[in-house]
């Protein structure tokens, strides 16, 4: 029998990445290219969808020549993508209406203000499952509709398609300008604040309030279905998966039962708790989005508390403080003492997001004494990173039914092992770390192989899952409350330091 | 205690004026900025030259410092990048093997284990980092003995405790096991730590092809070794392609 694998797309922020993986989930080969940023004004963060696609049609071919793999030996292409960057592009021609908008961009801060007072957050929360926030797709469309002189008017027209960045690409694969899909899958389209978090359907109500027509947006389908041949770059070969990104990594980590959750500790970091068919609703600051949907099945609904400054602060202290020259080294300066001294450093460097929410907040280091030194400093890094996923794993056991047991952990920050101890001491649950790290990429492929029959179900996935570490809880129970208490007041003392224009 | 090292102090100084300015510094340069005879300034030059500590101009036959000097101060590795930098081999090594796998690096006379990854078979395992091992009783001590990055002295003194009736306790022993792991470029420790347990463990190059580390594979006597209790070799190549893809990221050029 030839032996099969499937092919996992990872259309990440800083870089396009093949991955073929086995049928024991294991990694086979990797190729990879970075593109370019672009930062054309403070706070615009923009990527070339051209340079992205030529990326894709290099890598594939790269990965199977490292992996010594035919096309004919690739039983389906799965792809991951940067959720909520936000691209348009000519319908007839197949050329892109400038660069794509990234989720990071901050343009549309304004508007966000505008919409949290009128209509306010109710009015979104209740259809899309979202408050309003820089992040989504639906603000960037308005902002370039405002922006871009006659652009509006030609999307009225039909001229014009918007997608995220799977949408581009599956279109581009498919035969773009010659006959392409304009698709998109529910957990992507979930992140646009246009689709109906309960219908999975683009909502007419939302539609008309940001004022995009319905002819330019792509047609919502399973995150697990077969769409069609990969044409440009793999004939004859089926992209049967499509999912974001951080929904992958909740899928490759395997979290299939209600209850399951996992973070990706990267530059931020994003906390994802499988809530199972129910659809909850956060009183506590978590936004609900899907989890995936497999073919016709139920769709599996999400809770998301996602933390903007986790391993940024680390590269904070690397770059602009100078006091470590490697990431890693922030566990060799941190172990140098016994406890943080008292310090605490509160990392609201664009304010605070999950659960909290509070863009007047910025950044605070409290607690400074003369007995103080780096070490100490290092220690408050690590461990804030610890203290926001504590809030948000609060919230979500505050929003759902089901108690957090454990939490799967993935991403660089993971090999920190004063962190991870760290983060089981302060949440008093195991911290698990699975055996690949690449669980954004495995996730997308478990997609793709299940909706193509080379697995046959989620169970033999779970069985793929295999622990490579455990972090167990060891810290005295007394201690854990009163350094909370300690980082909750640090908090407080970052709230309200921006003021509103005008306020002297 | 023995005074200073006349000689050392030399090319301490001379290594001083070199680096003191941009130019490049001729033999006569040399000696009469330090009040030394043009000999004794030649045969140090000579011998920094040697080591690579200084380089000579072949056109104009002036001295200024060699690269190797540049980098001695950034050989050192911190064994949190270490675990970072090697960790997803690690778990491919584990995965593909089904075994436990270790990250070791010296720490006086003893190795400390710096990265653990279970044995993929989610049995009940605990984290071993931070955990020290034995040096002559370990692949990983094995491996740092060998290609010297802890001294063999460390190892023999204190007397070395015998686990089992296999550990090798005598220098002889000792020295003539290291022989054969620098022959292989692995080393094995068969039940000489615990009986029913063995290991294979190999080196970690950074730099200049430094040895920083080691990483091995551990588990039941009888799935590491074949029936004549040597390292089974499907593991070794496992091993092999794990260890020199790590001394690939870490800059070991011929690895």
């Amino acid at each position: 029998m030839v032996e099969r694998y499937v092919m996992s797309i990872d259309q990440g922020t800083n870089s396009t990445r093949c991955i073929l993986f086995d049928h024991h989930g294991r990694l086979v080969s990797v190729a990879q290219r970075e593109h370019r940023q672009h930062f054309p004004r403070p706070g615009w963060v923009e990527h070339d969808v051209v340079e992205i696609w030529r990326n894709l049609l290099r890598v594939v071919p790269e990965a199977l020549a490292a992996g010594e793999v035919g096309p004919d030996e690739v039983a389906a292409i799965g792809i991951a993508n940067q959720r909520e960057t936000t691209v348009l592009w000519e319908r007839r021609t197949g050329a892109p209406l400038g660069r794509a908008i990234v989720w990071q961009d901050t343009r549309t801060a304004s508007l966000v203000e505008e919409l949290r007072i009128r209509p306010g957050d109710g009015f979104f929360l209740e259809r899309c499952g979202l408050p309003p926030s820089t992040y989504f797709s639906a603000l960037r469309i308005r902002w370039l509709f405002d922006h871009v002189k006659g652009l509006e008017e030609r999307a009225r027209d039909g001229e014009v398609l918007f997608g995220t960045m799977e949408s581009w690409l599956i279109w581009n694969l498919t035969g773009g300008a010659d006959g392409g899909l304009h698709i998109t899958d529910a957990t992507n389209a979930s992140r646009t604040m246009l689709m109906n978090i309960r219908s999975l359907a683009w909502d007419d109500e939302l539609l008309a309030f940001f004022g995009v027509p319905r002819c330019m947006l792509p047609e919502i389908r399973s995150p697990a279905e077969s769409y069609g041949e990969a044409g440009a770059a793999l004939p004859g070969v089926r992209i049967t998966a499509a999912l974001g990104d951080q929904q992958a990594a909740l899928f490759g980590q395997t979290c299939f039962s209600p209850g399951e959750a996992k973070c990706t500790y990267g530059t931020g970091s994003f906390l994802l708790l499988n809530t199972g068919t129910d659809l909850v609703r956060s009183h506590h600051g978590l936004l609900t989005t899907i989890a995936y949907k497999i073919g016709d099945e139920p769709t599996v609904y999400a809770l998301e508390g996602s933390i903007a400054v986790t391993g940024s602060l680390v590269q904070w202290f690397r770059d602009r403080l100078g006091l470590i020259s490697s990431a890693p080294e922030i566990e060799t300066l941190a172990r140098t003492v016994e406890d943080n001294g008292g310090c605490y450093i509160v990392p609201a460097f664009s304010g605070l997001f999950a659960p909290r929410w509070r863009s007047d907040a910025r950044g605070v280091v409290v607690g400074l004494t003369s007995y103080i030194t780096k070490g100490h400093l290092a220690r408050a890094v690590l461990e804030a990173t610890g203290w926001q996923t504590r809030e948000v794993v609060d919230a979500m056991n505050a929003d759902s039914s089901v108690p957090l047991r454990e939490l799967k952990v993935d991403g660089g920050m993971t090999s920190d092992n004063l962190l991870m101890q760290f983060v089981a001491d302060v949440l008093d649950v195991p911290v698990v770390r699975p055996m690949v790290a690449e669980t954004v990429s495995l996730g997308a492929a478990y997609a793709a192989g299940l909706a193509a029959g080379y697995w046959p179900d989620l169970e033999v996935l779970r069985h793929n899952w295999h622990r490579a570490a455990q972090w167990l809880p060891d810290m005295d129970p007394a201690r854990r409350v009163s350094e909370y208490e300690n980082w909750q007041r640090a908090v407080e003392r970052s709230l309200g330091w921006i003021r509103p224009p005008g306020v002297l | 205690m023995a005074g200073p090292v006349q000689s050392i102090e030399r090319a301490a100084a001379i290594l001083r004026l070199l680096a003191g300015g941009p130019r490049r510094l001729g033999l006569g340069e040399v000696a009469a900025s330090l009040g030394l005879a043009k000999g004794t300034a030649h045969g140090i030059l000579r011998t920094l030259q040697h080591v690579d500590f200084v380089e000579q101009d072949a056109a104009t036959g002036k001295y200024q410092l060699g690269a190797a000097l540049l980098h001695l101060g950034t050989s050192y590795l911190d064994v949190n990048e270490l675990r970072s930098r090697s960790i997803n081999w690690a778990d491919a090594l584990a995965a593909r093997s089904g075994e436990s796998v270790r990250l070791g690096t010296p720490l006086e006379g003893r190795v400390l284990v710096v990265h653990h990854v279970f044995r993929p078979d989610d049995t009940l395992q605990s984290l071993e980092v931070g955990s020290l091992l034995p040096l002559h009783a370990s692949s990983l001590g094995k491996v740092l003995l060998a290609f010297g990055s802890a001294p063999l002295d460390e190892a023999l003194e204190p007397a070395p405790e015998a686990y089992t009736r296999h550990t090798l306790v005598t220098r002889a022993q000792l020295t003539q096991a290291l022989a054969d792991v620098r022959e292989t470029g692995w080393a094995a420790e068969v039940q000489e730590m615990s009986m029913g347990e063995a290991g294979v463990a190999m080196p970690i190059r950074g730099h200049g092809g430094l040895v920083v580390g080691a990483i091995g594979l551990s588990g039941a006597v009888e799935r590491i070794c074949d029936g004549q209790g040597r390292p089974r070799p499907a593991l070794v190549t496992l091993l092999r392609d794990a260890a020199r893809a790590i001394s690939r990221d870490l800059g070991a050029a011929r690895w």
